[in-house]
């Protein structure tokens, strides 16, 4: 009733850590021309966008990304730009019978990202997920070594869409099935399913990775990747960063580092990103790219302790209590941030922490 | 300990699969005693099961009211479910395949009338073979349709055969081999893997044992 919804309250979380580190919110307009998304189909979660014809005969849409109209919008510029959003997109969801207005907040990098800008957006995700709930998890991967992998041994390019199928459902049985239509060796193939069983805590994983990849991907990538996965290790949310190579997006569009944030609770992931310098290329630019996004509407269901109560106190006065005893009772209750209701009587269907009548504020004031 | 939320398809190969998670150390007395209750807890060994129609397991699953669950690849590939698939359970084994009339000749110069329950499953096919199709969906009674000259062919699941038999059809292409499937929800295999990976890892030992 009184609190504000947890997307709203993330939202404001969220906007406050990423003013801190520098980023600058970028505001844009609801519209943008319908040929910049029949050009990126691939990109979007959803290929359905709504349109409608402007008044010059232009065919335009309704966002139903913000990343590619930030790239497209944003002036390419010597230093890293930081800038963080939080939009309405328009798209269709999976399972719906029709277009929803989402949330969406997320920040992106352009310019010349280097490992110190990776090391910082990845600390911005599991920020964000650690802010959402303390029982968060960011699954890291890396589709730059994954691809040199692959190349290394050879895979068919036209097997790898149904092999990055595989490697994303955890499918030891399908990876299987996919090698053996590519004519994958025995050898490669365990190597393969190895790769989708490494998943966990880097200081775990990460030698095991190691010894997978060792002459298999260039020493000085596999060196750059063990420095940025080492620098998070650092921070207090080393706990929530965990490796795992099941995290796959489109290689025509992201390359290098992509994650995915996941919080107890919620079904699926509520933070996605990656480095996107493939996309950045395709738009006609020469800098590179990094983001995330976090999907504000999935948390409408996050179940928080200020969700169960409208309020945390009530407190009931009577008829003769005099105006100032009430004020100062109130904001004596309210002195520690808790959520404070004022009443004569408890409102029907009222959820509130606790209920404390007038006399024993002011008992306790005595006292 | 954090209980683990298991969806098993109602029906004989549900009650198999529970089999293979008691023995996996995960047993539910209750689920089996004769009763019409469909919620069954051991709080000891934190599981708890619910017995749901077949078909929606997956959503149960993807949508994170169950952590894992058993589905058939039909299903899996039907709807496209964001899930992990962590394991071939080698179990209901059939295929989806495409069926017609005895004596049936595709004239491709006319469009394929496809009378399917899997309507995605048959676009997929018929796309990755260019061949275009009027797609005709339909619930159930599938192998009517060419008899009756709603379709050419039919797309479904063929076990032994029987039943296309008895209607004078033939199957003339399997698309896919199906059968049962462990999946977990992506979320809940971050928070609850290590139960997971345990009972994966048994049934992945009976399974061997018993081939």
């Amino acid at each position: 009733m009184m609190t504000p919804s947890p997307s709203q309250w993330v939202a404001d979380t969220l906007g406050g850590l990423y003013s801190r580190y520098g980023y600058t919110q970028y505001k844009m307009s609801k519209f943008e021309e319908y040929d910049l998304y029949a050009r990126n189909k691939d990109f979007l979660i959803s290929e359905q966008v709504i349109t409608f014809t402007d008044v010059s005969g232009k065919l335009m849409a309704l966002k139903p990304d913000v990343t590619l109209s930030i790239v497209k919008n944003c002036k390419a510029a010597p230093t890293v730009q930081k800038l963080y959003y939080n939009e309405n997109v328009y798209r269709v969801t999976k399972g719906a019978m029709g277009f929803r207005e989402i949330r969406q907040m997320g920040l992106e990098c352009l310019g010349p990202i280097d490992g110190y800008c990776i090391s910082e957006v990845l600390l911005l995700a599991a920020k964000s997920l650690t802010a959402i709930s303390r029982d968060a998890v960011l699954d890291i991967s890396h589709l730059g070594l994954l691809e040199e992998l692959l190349e290394s041994l050879r895979f068919p390019a036209e097997h790898r869409p149904a092999l990055l199928k595989a490697i994303g459902e955890k499918s030891p049985h399908e990876l299987t099935a996919v090698c053996g239509a590519a004519g994958m060796s025995a050898e490669d193939t365990a190597l393969l399913q190895k790769l989708i069983a490494t998943a966990g805590a880097p200081d775990k994983v990460l030698p095991r990775l190691e010894d997978l990849l060792r002459g298999k991907v260039r020493p000085e990538r596999l060196d750059r990747f063990r420095e940025v996965i080492g620098s998070l290790l650092q921070s207090s949310i080393a706990p929530a960063i965990r490796l795992d190579f099941s995290v796959v997006d489109d290689i025509h569009y992201y390359n290098g580092f992509v994650f995915k944030g996941f919080v107890s609770g919620l079904p699926g992931s509520v933070l996605s990103g990656g480095q996107y310098d493939k996309l950045v290329k395709k738009l006609g630019r020469t800098d590179r790219a990094i983001g995330f996004a976090v999907y504000l509407d999935m948390l409408e269901h996050l179940q928080t302790a200020a969700q169960e109560n409208d309020v945390d106190t009530l407190l009931i006065y009577e008829e003769d209590t005099p105006l100032a005893t009430v004020r100062a009772a109130a904001k004596k209750l309210a002195a520690d941030g808790s959520r404070v209701m004022v009443q004569r009587a408890v409102p029907e269907d009222l959820r509130c922490g606790k209920i404390i009548h007038i006399r024993e504020v002011a008992d306790h004031a005595d006292a | 300990m954090q209980m683990l939320n298991v969806a098993l398809p109602k029906g004989r190969l549900g009650e198999k699969v529970y089999a293979m998670f008691k023995k996996a150390g995960f047993p539910c007395p209750s689920i089996e005693e004769p009763s019409r209750k469909l919620i069954f807890e051991n709080v000891a060994c934190g599981v708890r099961y619910f017995w749901v129609k077949p078909s929606d397991v997956a959503i149960y699953v993807e949508r994170g009211a169950a952590d894992i669950g058993v589905a058939g690849k039909d299903i899996l590939l039907e709807y496209e479910p964001e899930v992990y698939e962590l394991l071939d359970l080698d179990l209901g084994k059939c295929r989806m395949a495409v069926a017609a009339k005895a004596g049936f000749r595709d004239d491709t110069r006319r469009k394929l009338r496809v009378a399917t329950k899997f309507t995605n499953i048959a676009s997929q096919y018929y796309l990755s073979q260019g061949r275009d199709i009027d797609i005709i969906h339909l619930n159930g009674s599938i192998e009517i349709a060419p008899i009756l000259g709603l379709s050419d062919v039919i797309v479904d699941i063929v076990e032994t055969g029987t039943t296309l038999k008895e209607n004078d059809l033939q199957v003339y292409d399997t698309i896919v081999p199906i059968s049962a499937r462990l999946i977990a929800n992506r979320s809940g295999y971050k928070f609850k893997g290590d139960q997971i990976d345990r009972i994966v890892e048994s049934i992945q030992q009976q399974l061997q044992a018993e081939k």
